[in-house]
């Protein structure tokens, strides 16, 4: 019986609490991770009806957002940013919930802070008032974001009322080329199903690509499941899954890390698991992407070109209008070569060390080109202390970077770092919509952090490859 | 809670697909600690860009119904988005189809978001812009629009519908209930148990 079952449905069997005359699931959640936007109307209701979080020690909190990268003494120079760190820390305090403030070296952007410490693990039903909440699915575990009116549901319940979705299984097979990263495949998936193709879907990566790739590419990939219109997507634990938690501080410790491993693996879909729907992709047809609109599926091979009116379906062409028009680009014309005015390296989708360690090789040696302000900002604490032990803030600062402290920085204008007026803004983050790295006119081009340090040294899009040593013989 | 029936008022037509969040209500906005006052700040952006964004123009400023297109609400799990739209005075959204979190974050504000086929959508748009105001019904038991002589078939998801019709849509009551369950369901996971 149980090996049709695929992951998700295990999972989530497993944490149906019962059916709600609405006919919801009642789901417990194993792991609610919180932070300082969307969770203080939250603690608010709570108080209004005089209820406790039923399980404080399944709730963790971080600080993100709204931390500046630059100056980060208190006060905030910002008096509404000041106000919704205070709060959190109050709300913390006074509901027994432990926060990684920016005086605790475990701080971060909330998806990185949670793999990093072992919170997250194969099997958990994960939640946050952030949709990258996907991002957790790499490990095995149904992952997805929720509204502040859950987060207070989740506080005092530990658990949710959600209908269950459907599972398509997206298969990547054979080998990525070189210059091709995780970041590439999320947005190529993204971009041949559509930003609505995963509504009432959960997404199961699976196939050669996402067996080879590491955790820290699995999360790049999950965090972006969203951005295709599904709420979750994941992979199936693996060792690579086990290989990275054990030792990590939250992670379970001794003898319990081996029974822990073992009903991890257990999870898994097995060969017999029954799917909603299956698409399969060819890696070798996966070029370095680039967004060129305004939606994560608007995007293109580096060596495509800006897609024509009349290749789209007529429903969707009013929609494609506004992105040229919004873009200041033509149908037909390549990305190579447009002029960026700003870089960004960091976020929940590449603010990892693999990924700074990728943009700090291809940026060695150069120089970032004039009049480019270019950014690396580590999503954690940890991230960057990893970084500076491998001698990468030089890297970047040498270059002409502006190495930063962690924190969500420029992916959403909820601090200081922003775009101004028009400026074109080769980005690693997660969203290009109208307006989202907080200028109402600014433009944002999505690509890996490496295409990204590429853009930063020639001062335009380029194809990374041309920077790259030639492999092989 | 109240039970939620009908919605009746005028229409704000705004058909384009993928409106996201962050359009809805910009990031800036989000720095807050509670929602109120973000009804001013709807579609803050875009109605500077374009003077003649519904949400600018005078003749719809009175509309509690919202007809949208494709994938409505889509990205950032924000509520301030439905919450900022609540405040700005809509009642019900109507549109060919909905963001997942979105959606749920409206149900659980008592805002009904329902869909409608494309043609429809476009034809009670064209009526809408010809009289803004014409009074659109969202009724949610007879699962019709109506407008004048037009009406058309609407859907929405069973649960939310339940929800709303039987005054259950803010979901706390109903997962605080089950307080034993929730225990019992605790019990036998094995994460919470030391992998026993």
């Amino acid at each position: 019986m149980s090996e049709k079952k695929n992951l998700f449905n295990k999972v989530w069997d497993l944490h149906n609490v019962g059916t709600l005359p609405t006919g919801q699931t009642q789901l417990f959640i194993g792991l609610h991770l919180i932070h300082e936007v969307t969770s203080p109307q939250a603690f608010a209701m709570l108080r209004e009806r005089g209820l406790s979080v039923m399980y404080p020690d399944r709730t963790v909190a971080t600080v993100d957002h709204i931390v500046p990268t630059d100056d980060q003494a208190r006060p905030f120079k910002d008096l509404l940013a000041e106000q919704m760190m205070s709060q959190i820390e109050k709300n913390c305090r006074e509901f027994g919930v432990t926060l990684f403030d920016i005086s605790d070296s475990r701080q971060g952007i909330v998806h990185i802070v949670g793999p990093e410490q072992g919170l997250t693990q194969p099997g958990l039903t994960i939640v946050c008032g952030d949709s990258h909440t996907s991002t957790h699915g790499a490990f095995g575990a149904i992952a997805f974001g929720i509204g502040t009116s859950q987060v207070a549901g989740v506080l005092a319940t530990q658990t949710l009322a959600l209908g269950k979705p459907k599972v398509r299984r997206i298969e990547v097979n054979g080998e990525l080329n070189p210059g091709v990263y995780a970041k590439d495949v999320t947005l190529y998936i993204i971009q041949k199903l559509g930003v609505k193709g995963g509504i009432g879907y959960a997404y199961e990566y699976a196939g050669d690509v996402f067996d080879r790739m590491t955790m820290e590419e699995r999360m790049t990939v999950c965090n972006m499941s969203i951005e295709g219109g599904a709420r979750c997507g994941y992979i199936n634990p693996d060792q690579t899954t086990v290989d990275y938690l054990r030792g990590r501080p939250q992670a379970p410790q001794g003898s319990d890390f081996d029974k822990a491993a073992e009903w991890w693996l257990s999870l898994a879909s097995g060969p017999d698991a029954e799917y909603d729907d299956v698409v399969t992709f060819d890696a070798s047809d996966i070029e370095p992407t680039v967004t060129w609109g305004i939606t994560p599926g608007q995007s293109i091979g580096i060596n495509e070109n800006v897609p024509t009116l009349d290749s789209f379906e007529e429903d969707d062409r009013a929609g494609v209008q506004e992105a040229y028009e919004y873009m200041g680009l033509e149908a037909g014309q390549s990305l190579k070569g447009v002029k960026v005015d700003v870089t960004f390296i960091g976020s929940c989708t590449n603010g990892r060390i693999s990924d700074l360690r990728e943009a700090a090789q291809l940026v060695k040696g150069h120089k970032v080109a004039p009049g480019v302000k270019a950014l690396v900002v580590p999503g954690s604490q940890l991230v960057l202390k990893q970084a500076v032990e491998e001698g990468l803030d030089k890297i970047f600062e040498e270059a002409g970077f502006e190495w930063r402290a962690a924190g969500c920085s420029m992916c959403l204008a909820m601090n200081p770092d922003k775009l101004k007026g028009r400026e074109v803004c080769a980005s690693s983050s997660n969203r290009n919509f109208k307006g989202r790295q907080g200028s109402p006119t600014g433009r944002t081009l999505l690509m890996s952090p490496a295409m990204v340090a590429a853009a930063a040294i020639n001062g335009h899009v380029a194809d990374v490859r041309e920077m790259m040593e030639p492999v092989g013989v | 809670m109240s039970e939620i029936k009908q919605v009746s008022g005028t229409c704000i037509p705004l058909i384009l697909d993928d409106i996201d969040t962050d359009r809805i209500i910009p990031a800036r906005f989000l720095r807050c600690v509670t929602f109120d006052g973000l009804g001013e700040h709807a579609f803050e952006d875009d109605r500077e860009q374009n003077p003649n964004h519904p949400f600018e123009n005078p003749k719809y400023q009175n509309s509690s119904v919202l007809l949208a297109g494709r994938n409505f609400g889509c990205g950032s799990s924000r509520e301030h988005a439905p919450q900022s739209l609540m405040r700005w005075g809509i009642k019900a959204i109507i549109a060919e189809s909905f963001a997942e979190i979105f959606f749920g974050n409206c149900t659980a504000l008592g805002v009904p978001a329902v869909t409608a086929s494309s043609t429809d959508v476009d034809e009670l748009g064209r009526r809408v812009e010809a009289d803004p105001q014409l009074e659109v019904k969202v009724d949610l038991v007879a699962k019709k629009v109506t407008a004048g002589d037009f009406s058309c078939d609407i859907d929405i998801l069973d649960s939310a519908r339940d929800a709303l019709l039987s005054g259950q849509w803010d979901f706390m009551t109903l997962l605080l209930e089950n307080q034993e369950f929730i225990k019992q369901t605790a019990e036998k996971i094995p994460y919470l148990n030391q992998f026993a």
